[in-house]
């Protein structure tokens, strides 16, 4: 199958996907356990990225901006300014492509596959209204919750390692973070945010819907969930950046 | 009554099924059988609107399935209770949630009613007291049960069974078998039972298709399939060396001892 028909039958999926839903209520319950299974369970990794994420940016940028010519506050700004522009958003994306991602294309692929999407089928039901639906707008409602999480802790991370290790101080990196604050910069990282919650969702869903075969094509289907999201999270983040920024 | 006209299908360029012609009767439990890989599972899956067939038409009460629009194919499929190979119980529901699925996406009933609907359903199948596992802490015997039980929730008017015997043990597979007639009775269903178990054919089949190479080699009644001269079916029919001996003992048990 061609990379063309792939897109075609990634846009029929999603028309699948955006109809009426059979009953909202069933359909409004489903939203919020994923919500918890997708987006809640992933606070855990997403905050211990972001803080080792803000403890490592900050001592980078020190180590290459070493210069007497240089103030020191300017530590505090280049970690806000990457956590908030690039690493909040993206990095926390593709790390969530490979938890949620993966998540996501191994539950319909088993479903898929078990006779499952089937049996919703033949009932009647929408199956990818019913199983992808929910997803779409758990992960599209959460992730910026999770980004907002990550960059303030990747900002905190960066602010208590540059005590720990006396590479900034402390009035220096709080006068670094308040410079040239521009809030935009926040609404840019939430649109990217959203644009790739979608990629995620959707992109996971389609690979496990058409999964074909047994448990080894779940597998399959798992690890193309995660590589594709990422490509397109990636294409995405430079189509966004240039239209959002220049 | 279903009734299947010229039905063909392939996948890419294996043909598998070609100008199928067959009827299936209310009230009745018709059977699909053949060999692994003759075309009986796409058959049904066809018939069920799962597979779209390139010729042919499958009609319901008269009415052209694939002709239909989207709402009729949605309100026919209701009417569709469906037992897969594997059961296809939903893995994240308990036994009751699986039973009230159905009814909680298309019943107009209070939750107390879908409830007990849910709970009678059980009953019928007689696994009252498992509603609250989940569908791997069940035998395949007992996922097969709960199967029918969501399968009859909504009383269907068209029962699919997909193979109700496979991996069960003999005192079981009776068991289902009773139960699918039980149910065919009760509910006066459009019943179709894909099977290539004998046994199962020769305590419930009535009216029963022969699939082989993808075409309907043979139709007619249990007491007509011992007597046929068609080859492939005999072939099917007593293929181990065992039942070669044991057409006598088969029509012992299709004249009705048991």
């Amino acid at each position: 199958m061609g990379t063309l028909a792939h897109i075609g039958r990634y846009f029929i999926l999603l028309k699948a996907t955006f109809t009426r839903p059979e009953r909202f209520k069933i359909y409004l319950n489903r939203t919020l356990e994923e919500m918890d299974l997708l987006g809640i369970k992933s606070l855990g990794i997403v905050a211990l990225l972001s803080f080792f994420m803000g403890a490592v940016i900050t001592i980078q940028t020190k180590t290459n901006i070493d210069s007497p010519l240089i103030q020191a506050w300017v530590v505090g700004f280049a970690t806000r300014q990457s956590t908030i522009l690039e690493f909040s958003p993206t990095i926390i994306a593709l790390i969530l492509a490979g938890k949620v991602g993966s998540n996501i294309a191994a539950e319909i692929g088993s479903m898929r596959v078990n006779e499952q999407i089937d049996a919703l089928d033949i009932m009647g039901v929408n199956s990818a209204g019913y199983l992808i639906l929910p997803k779409v707008i758990a992960t599209v409602l959460i992730n910026p919750f999770l980004v907002i999480v990550s960059m303030f802790l990747s900002i905190f991370g960066g602010y208590l390692v540059g005590m720990a290790t006396g590479i900034v101080s402390s009035v220096d990196y709080l006068q670094g973070i308040q410079s040239g604050f521009i809030p935009y910069h926040v609404v840019y990282a939430l649109i990217k945010t959203v644009v790739f919650a979608f990629v995620i969702a959707t992109v996971s869903a389609y690979q496990g819907y058409y999964t074909k075969g047994g448990t080894r094509e779940v597998g399959i289907s798992s690890t193309k969930a995660v590589v594709y999201s990422d490509v397109v999270i990636l294409i995405a983040n430079y189509a966004l950046t240039q239209m959002l920024l220049i | 009554m279903i009734e299947v006209k010229h039905l063909s299908k392939r996948f890419g360029k294996v043909q598998v099924l070609t100008d199928i012609n067959a009827k299936f009767y209310k009230g009745r439990i018709n059977q699909i059988i053949g060999k692994s890989g003759s075309g009986k599972s796409v058959l049904a899956k066809c018939i069920v609107g799962l597979h779209q067939p390139e010729e042919g038409e499958v009609l319901y009460d008269g009415k052209s399935f694939h002709a239909m629009e989207v709402d009729e194919k949605r309100d026919i499929r209701k009417r569709i209770g469906m037992l897969f190979q594997g059961s296809a119980l939903f893995d994240s529901l308990t036994v009751l949630q699986n039973v009230m699925f159905p009814l909680q996406m298309f019943g107009e009933m209070p939750k107390s009613e879908m409830a007990e609907r849910a709970h009678t359903c059980l009953q019928r199948v007689n696994i009252m007291d498992k509603d609250k596992l989940f569908p791997a802490e069940l035998s395949g015997g007992m996922q097969k049960r709960v199967g029918i039980a969501r399968a009859i929730a909504m009383n269907p008017e068209y029962l699919f069974v997909d193979e109700p015997n496979s991996g069960l043990d003999p005192q079981t597979s009776i068991l289902i078998d009773d139960l699918i007639k039980e149910l065919t009775e009760e509910f006066n269903t459009t019943t179709i039972v894909i099977t290539h178990d004998m046994n199962s054919v020769m305590e419930i089949g009535e009216n029963i298709l022969f699939i082989s190479g993808g075409r309907l080699a043979w139709n007619g009644s249990r007491d007509e399939l011992l007597d046929t001269d068609n080859q492939d079916l005999n072939e099917f029919i007593f293929a181990g060396s065992l039942m070669r001996n044991a057409k006598e003992f088969m029509r012992g048990k299709s004249s009705g001892k048991r």
